[in-house]
C-alpha cells in the first residue's frame, strides 16, 4: 500500500523535475538565441560613439541616427558651410547636422529592401504554387516512375545549392538573367520547390481521398474539388511550407552576392556594405538588420497557429 | 429514381481480379444490399457504379442509359462513404448543402432544402455547428443528409454503419430503412454484416472473391442458398455441413453412422460424394433418430437453446426450444427436417437441384 503510494508519488515527481529541466533548457537556448537579436535591436538605437564604447553600454540615450543613416547618403561639411544653410528643415536633417553632415539624398537601402521583398515573396509564392500542384499530382495520380521522380526532386537538395554557383553564374550571364529580379526569383524557386513538393505531399497524403471523391460524385470537377476541399484542408501545411521557403529566399546571401550587383541586389549583400561607407557605422548596420528581420517575424507570428498545426500535423491526426 | 443495371462488370488491379464478370439489376426504388466478407470487391463494385473507378470491362446502365464512360458527377448518384468524408472545415449546414452549392441552385432554395433534410434527419439544431465535435450517429446523419439533399437518382452506401457501436447500429438500421421508405430512392447498400443485410434488404446480393454468388430476397437466400459459401455465410449459428454419399434419385444420403433423408435430387452426383447442409433449427432431438450422437454442450439463449451434439459424422449444432431437457454427455437421436435440407456438390460448392415442397422459412 505505502510502496504503491511512494511509486506513484515519485513518478509524478520525476515528471515535474523533467518539466523543470526542459523549461530551463529551453530558456537557456532562448537566451543564447535572443541575446544577439536584442543586441542588434539596441545597437540600432544607439549613437555611433555609444555603439563602440568600451565597456559596452546597456543603458544609453536612444537615438534614431542609425535609421537615418541607413536610409540616406550624407557628406561631411565645414561648420561655416553648414551655418550658411540656415536652420535644419526636418528632424532627420537635425540629426545629421549634429555630426557636421548634410544629407545628399536617399541611400540605396530602400531599393535593395524592395528587391528582397519582391524576390523573397515572389519566389515563395511560385515555389508553393508549383509545389502544391506537383504534390497533389504525386499524391493522387498514377505517375509513371513516381518514386524515381520524387527521389530526383529531393536529390537536387542533396548538395548545397552554392556548389553549382559557377555553372549557374555562367548560364545566367549567357541567358541575360544575371542581376535581374526574374533571375533571382527563378533561382530561389528552383531551390525551394523540391522542399515544397516533399513537405506538401506529406500534408496532402494525410487528407483522405474520400473528401475529393465525395465532391466529384456530387458533381464538382476535380479542380473544383481541389480548390473547395483540399486547399482549405491544407492551409496549415501551406503556411508552414511558405514560411520555410520565405526564410530561405529572404536570408540567402551567397547567390545574391555572386549574381546581383547594381540592379537586382537584395538586402543581405547590401547591409554589410554600409559598414564601409563612412567609417564603422554600426547603428546603421543594426538598423538595417532590424528592419530586415521585421517581415519574417511578422509572418511567423501571423501564421504561428497554422505553423504549429502544420509542423505537428502528422502527430495530431489519428 | 432509377434502375441500375450492371452487365459483365470486371475489374482487375494488375493481376489481381477484384470484381469478376458481375451482372445484376437493382430495381427502381429497391433497397439492394451487397453482402460479402472483407475484400470480396463490394467497395470496388460500388465505386464503379459511382464512376470513381473505371471498370476493366463490362457496362453500367442507369435508367437504361449507358453511363460506363461518364464521369462520377454526371451520373447523378449520391455516395455515402465508409468513413462519411465530412469536411472538417465546414459547418454541418455547409456540409449538407455542399452538393447544392455548385449546381446553380438559388440561395433560398439551398437554405430551404438543407433545412428540410435536417428536419427529416432530426439534426436541424446542429446546422450551425462544426462537424468536428459531433457524435458518430450525428455524423452519420449529416453524411446521409448530404446524399439526400441532392435528390439523386440513386444512393450508394458503403458500410455506413461500420463505424458505429453495436447498440447504436440496430437503431440506425431501422432509421436508415425508414428513411429509404420515405425517400424511395434506389439504394445500394454494402455491408459485411449478415444481420444488417437480412433486416434491411429487399434483395441481397452475396459476393465472394469478386464473384456474385446469389441474388434474392433475404428469406430465399436463407432458405435456399445457391452455394455452400452462401449457406455458411448467412445464418447464425451457421449451417451444419456433413459429408456423405448418395446416388442420383436417392432419397437419403449415407453419412458416417447413419443416413439422412433428403428431397429427391434431380442431378447425377459425382464420385466425390456430396455435402449435406442443415440449419440448426431443422434438426430435432429425439430418443431415436436418423443419426445418433452425444450431447457435448448446451447453451441457453433465452427462448431457445443451442445444443451441440457430437456424432460419428462430426459436430452438429441444434436449435431447440428451451422446454427441452438434455444433459451434457447424454446419448440422443437426431431427426432431420427433410424438406429444408440442402445438398451441395463438394467440388463446385453449388447447391444441387432437388424436389422442394415450397420454401421453408427459418
Ligand atoms: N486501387 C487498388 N489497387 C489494388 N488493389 C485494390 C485497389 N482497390 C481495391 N483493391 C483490392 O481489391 C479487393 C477488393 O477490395 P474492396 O475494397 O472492393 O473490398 P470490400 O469488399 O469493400 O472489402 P471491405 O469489407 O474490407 O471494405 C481487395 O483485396 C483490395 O485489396
Ligand atoms: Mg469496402
Amino acid at each position: 500500500m505505502s510502496a504503491r503510494a511512494t511509486t506513484a508519488h515519485s513518478v509524478v515527481e520525476i515528471k515535474a523535475a523533467g518539466k523543470w529541466f526542459a523549461g530551463i533548457l529551453v530558456a537557456a537556448y532562448a537566451l543564447v538565441a535572443v541575446i544577439p537579436l536584442a543586441w542588434i535591436l539596441m545597437t540600432g538605437f544607439k549613437s555611433p560613439p555609444d555603439s563602440i564604447s568600451y565597456p559596452p553600454k546597456v543603458v544609453f540615450e536612444p537615438s534614431l541616427e542609425g535609421y537615418v543613416n541607413v536610409f540616406t547618403n550624407r557628406s561631411r561639411q565645414t561648420p561655416e558651410y553648414l551655418e550658411s544653410l540656415g536652420p535644419p528643415k526636418a528632424w532627420y536633417d537635425k540629426i545629421s547636422r549634429k555630426r557636421n553632415m548634410v544629407i545628399t539624398g536617399p541611400s540605396r537601402f530602400a531599393g535593395r529592401y524592395m528587391n528582397s521583398v519582391v524576390i523573397g515573396f515572389g519566389s515563395t509564392f511560385l515555389a508553393v504554387f508549383l509545389g502544391t500542384l506537383a504534390a497533389y499530382g504525386f499524391s493522387r495520380f498514377k505517375v509513371p516512375l513516381k518514386d524515381d521522380l520524387l527521389f530526383f526532386i529531393l536529390s537536387t537538395r542533396m548538395m548545397p545549392p552554392i556548389a553549382v554557383a559557377i555553372p549557374i553564374f555562367l548560364m545566367y550571364r549567357t541567358l541575360g538573367l544575371s542581376d535581374t529580379i526574374l533571375g533571382m526569383i527563378l533561382l530561389y524557386t528552383a531551390v525551394n520547390v523540391s522542399l515544397a513538393v516533399w513537405l506538401l505531399k506529406g500534408f496532402i497524403d494525410e487528407i483522405p481521398r474520400e473528401y475529393e471523391e465525395a465532391a466529384v460524385v456530387d458533381g464538382y470537377t476535380r479542380l473544383q474539388a481541389f480548390i473547395k476541399v483540399i486547399l482549405p484542408q491544407m492551409r496549415a501545411g501551406i503556411a508552414a511550407t511558405a514560411i520555410f521557403c520565405l526564410i530561405f529566399a529572404w536570408n540567402e546571401y551567397a547567390f545574391a552576392l555572386l549574381l546581383t550587383s547594381g540592379n537586382a541586389q537584395t538586402a543581405p549583400p547590401f547591409i554589410p556594405i554600409i559598414i564601409g561607407e563612412g567609417g564603422l557605422d554600426w547603428p546603421a548596420v543594426a538598423a538595417g538588420t532590424t528592419l530586415f528581420l521585421v517581415p519574417i517575424v511578422f509572418f511567423t507570428v501571423l501564421l504561428r497557429n497554422q505553423l504549429l498545426r502544420g509542423i505537428t500535423f502528422g502527430a495530431v491526426r489519428k | 429514381m432509377a434502375e441500375i443495371r450492371i452487365e459483365q462488370l470486371h475489374k482487375a488491379f494488375g493481376d489481381f481480379v477484384a470484381v469478376r464478370d458481375s451482372s445484376f439489376t437493382v430495381r427502381d426504388g429497391e433497397f439492394f444490399v451487397m453482402l460479402g466478407p472483407s475484400g470480396c470487391g463490394k467497395t470496388t463494385t460500388l465505386r464503379m457504379i459511382a464512376g470513381l473507378e473505371m471498370p476493366s470491362s463490362g457496362r453500367i446502365f442507369l435508367d437504361g442509359e449507358d453511363v460506363t464512360h461518364k464521369r462520377g458527377g454526371e451520373r447523378d448518384i449520391a455516395f455515402v462513404f465508409q468513413l462519411f468524408a465530412l469536411y472538417p472545415h465546414m459547418t454541418v449546414g455547409k456540409n449538407i448543402s455542399f452538393p447544392l452549392r455548385m449546381a446553380g441552385v438559388s440561395r433560398r432554395e439551398v437554405r430551404e432544402r438543407t433545412q428540410e433534410v435536417a428536419r427529416m434527419l432530426q439534426i436541424g439544431h446542429l446546422l450551425k455547428r462544426s462537424v468536428a465535435g459531433l457524435s458518430s450517429g450525428d455524423r452519420q446523419r449529416v453524411a446521409l443528409g448530404r446524399a439526400i439533399v441532392r435528390r439523386a437518382k440513386a444512393f450508394l452506401l458503403d458500410e455506413p454503419l461500420g463505424a458505429l457501436d453495436a447498440e447504436f447500429r440496430d437503431l440506425m438500421c431501422e432509421e436508415l430503412r425508414g428513411l429509404h421508405d420515405r425517400v424511395g430512392a434506389t439504394s445500394v447498400y454494402v455491408t459485411h454484416d449478415q444481420v444488417e443485410a437480412m433486416t434491411m434488404a429487399d434483395r441481397i446480393c452475396v459476393m465472394d472473391k469478386g464473384e456474385v454468388l446469389q441474388i434474392g430476397p433475404p428469406s430465399e437466400i436463407y432458405a435456399r442458398p445457391a452455394t455452400r459459401f452462401v449457406a455458411g455465410f448467412i445464418g447464425s449459428p451457421a449451417m451444419n455441413f456433413l459429408t456423405g454419399e448418395g446416388g442420383a434419385g436417392a432419397s437419403a444420403i449415407r453419412v458416417k453412422g447413419g443416413a439422412i433423408p433428403v428431397p429427391r435430387l434431380h442431378e447425377a452426383l459425382g464420385s466425390g460424394g456430396v455435402i449435406v447442409g442443415v440449419r440448426p433449427e431443422h434438426i430435432r432431438i429425439a430418443g431415436e433418430g436418423a443419426m445418433k450422437g452425444r450431447v457435448f454442450a448446451v447453451e441457453y439463449m433465452g427462448a431457445r437453446q443451442l445444443i451441440t451434439v457430437d456424432t460419428d459424422a462430426g459436430r452438429l449444432r441444434v436449435r431447440a426450444p428451451n422446454t427441452m431437457r438434455v444433459e451434457t454427455g447424454e446419448a440422443v437421436g437426431l431427426n432431420f427436417d427433410t424438406e429444408s435440407l440442402m445438398v451441395f456438390d463438394p467440388q463446385s460448392g453449388r447447391a444441387l437441384a432437388s424436389d422442394h415442397a415450397g420454401a421453408a422459412h427459418g
